[in-house]
């Protein structure tokens, strides 16, 4: 595994939307380098025959009947939107110039 | 006259049923122990002075009416603002979550109320729920009662300090890596974390789906049974509710008072203790050990050779699905929004704005483990450790009917010691995180104070899926073993704290 160098914290945190300046950059890159750093350990501990674990105990899918049941009215469900307008979210525009 | 917030919760539910005390007095009296020491402890988030009464007093006119009432009916609780709770401010300590009302109740917030307990406040904690000292709290620590310089634990400190300082009676916690045990471990209380599953996390902001699991806290093994029994059982409402009775924790707690350990098998982690582990922390160990081969424990050691790599599975495991919780908090349907030109960069300043420094940094160490490129070597590495690590626990419990370890290795530490280095942060939740990923229930209650610095240490047990009963009936056995020597619950040799007149926020 590769060592995480600046740029690429600077790439995942596009990919993650979190804006970032250049102290954020300079204060996270050297901790995040080195919990990397310690996580790799990992790497070929447990051999491909040991299967994955997802989830620590065994789930079956959950279903139920098709019925109507009462759910969060819109109004509450909008309630703390930062904007809404017409019984939606309302956001700023979805699309930029260059899209 | 009786100062009512040092009484067990068991006390309170019998003297409310005996008309000795009516559910207003101690609602008050606990809501007068929040303003007066909350100052300085800074274990709330949010006070909910007035609602907590009104639920008093109506169970207070309910029980004079002679209407049958649940058994903590009156008996006040603080949640911890994971939590989602209706009418009530929840921020789970994030900035990006400042101001905001849910508009509905999370599972256990509903159940709280069916059973008629005041809810005193929304206690503090790390943002999201990561940390392990409440210092990455966008609202500001939380201060150790039994030493205002020190670490109350985390992600729960809010929770557990409020039981340290008799700001209430019982708190709900949650546990993804020791959340509820780490805390306890610290401030001298009980925290149990229930098997996976095992209580509703309907309503729970989710920090790591595969690990989190909601849990009671409070100063005895009988109380935090109650609790339990309150939280617990099957939820249509999330997928992951196990379908299954709550266990019977308040008999198993019960039966455990005998202090009788005949026949029980206690099987001590080999590699959950010795080197990095304070003297004080061993010393008190080795002594419930004792007491409990004493009783008539068995006592064997097991070993566990995969948990050397638990720590570094957990911190990708954990990163990977944070990142992917977190995705929701964009400033678009709730909470903060730093507004843009375009709703990619509205959400991109609105994060930077809203996380915290140790939330960058999980969601972009998830984003990476997550990355094409990357997902085997890490994420499917970390997986394959999971697995190593179920079978330890299982070859292990079969050797012993429950395992033990110290909670912690140290006792709490100074505030700001560990603030700037992730990795010694980590170190701490080195003994509590197997048993989140293996989705066993675990319990950490009071060995004694650590003698070089007087500060608690806590005693972990851990028992195999499904067996939370155990924990209780062992728990019990070991709470009545050493609390004769410390004249009642460990909390009660806790310093005074200053009472100032400073109304709660």
């Amino acid at each position: 595994m590769s060592a995480l160098e600046r740029s690429d914290v600077a790439r995942l945190a596009v990919l993650a939307r979190i804006d970032m300046t250049d102290d954020d950059l300079d204060r996270l890159s050297g901790q995040l380098s080195a919990i990397v750093d310690a996580v790799a350990t990992l790497e070929g501990v447990a051999g491909p025959d040991v299967p994955t674990t997802s989830h620590p105990i065994p789930m079956a899918n959950v279903e139920r009947e098709d019925v109507v049941e009462e759910s969060l009215a819109p109004a509450a469900a909008l309630s703390g939107a930062p904007e809404a307008q017409d019984g939606r979210f309302r956001v700023p525009q979805i699309l930029g110039e260059e899209a | 006259m009786t100062d009512w917030t040092r009484a067990t919760a068991a006390h309170m539910a019998d003297a409310l049923a005996a008309g000795e005390v009516t559910s207003s007095q101690l609602t008050q009296a606990h809501l007068d122990r929040i303003a007066a020491v909350d100052g300085d402890i800074h274990a709330f988030l949010y006070v909910n002075a007035e609602r907590a009464l009104a639920t008093a007093s109506a169970v207070d006119a309910d029980r004079a009416a002679g209407v049958s009432l649940p058994r903590l009916a009156g008996v006040p609780i603080a949640i911890k603002d994971v939590v989602v709770t209706e009418g009530l401010p929840t921020t789970a300590g994030s900035r990006i979550l400042e101001g905001w009302i849910p508009p509905y109740d999370a599972t256990v917030a509903r159940k709280v109320r069916e059973a008629r307990m005041p809810i005193l406040g929304k206690t503090n904690m790390d943002e999201f729920a990561m940390g392990s000292s409440t210092e990455h709290s966008a609202y500001g620590p939380t201060h150790n009662p039994w030493d205002l310089d020190r670490i109350p634990g985390g992600s729960g400190g809010g929770s557990a300090a409020a039981l340290a300082a008799f700001e209430a009676p019982l708190a709900i916690g949650s546990d993804t890596g020791g959340s509820i045990r780490q805390p306890a471990s610290v401030t001298g209380t009980v925290g149990v974390k229930p098997t996976y599953g095992g209580v509703s996390r309907y309503g729970a902001i989710a920090l790591a789906s595969s690990l989190d699991q909601l849990g009671p806290c409070g100063r005895t093994v009988l109380d935090t049974a109650m609790l339990h029994e309150v939280m617990g059982g099957h939820d249509p409402h999330d997928a992951t509710s196990l379908r299954e009775p709550v266990p019977g924790a308040v008999a198993a707690a019960r039966e455990g008072a005998s202090g009788d350990l005949n026949g029980v098998r206690i099987g001590v982690i080999r590699e959950l203790g010795g080197e990095g582990y304070q003297d004080g922390v061993r010393q008190r160990f080795e002594e419930t050990l004792d007491a409990a081969r004493g009783a008539g424990a068995t006592i064997v050691e097991v070993s566990c050779p995969s948990f050397e790599y638990a720590l570094a599975a957990y911190y990708l495991i954990l990163p990977a699905e944070a990142s992917s919780n977190l995705a929701k908090f964009d400033g678009v349907r709730f909470g903060l929004r730093v507004e843009r030109e375009t709703v990619e960069r509205t959400m991109a300043a609105t994060r930077a704005a809203g996380f915290g420094d140790e939330v960058k940094r999980r969601v972009i160490l998830g984003t990476y483990a997550l990355s094409a490129g990357y997902y085997d070597a890490y994420y499917g590495s970390a997986q394959r450790v999971r697995t190593l690590i179920q079978r330890d626990f299982n070859a292990a419990f079969e050797q012993a009917d429950v395992l033990v370890s110290p909670t912690t290795p140290t006792t709490p530490f100074k505030l700001g010691e560990r603030i700037d280095d992730p990795l010694a942060m980590y170190l701490n939740d080195v003994a509590t995180i197997p048993a989140n990923l293996a989705g066993i229930p675990g319990m950490s209650l009071p060995a004694g104070l650590a003698p070089e610095d007087g500060l608690p240490v806590g005693f972990q047990l851990l028992a195999p899926a499904h067996q939370d009963a155990r924990l209780y009936r062992v728990g019990g056995a070991v709470e009545a073993l050493l609390t004769p020597s410390w004249g009642g619950p460990l909390t009660g040799l806790a310093p005074e704290l200053a009472m100032t007149t400073e109304v709660a926020k």
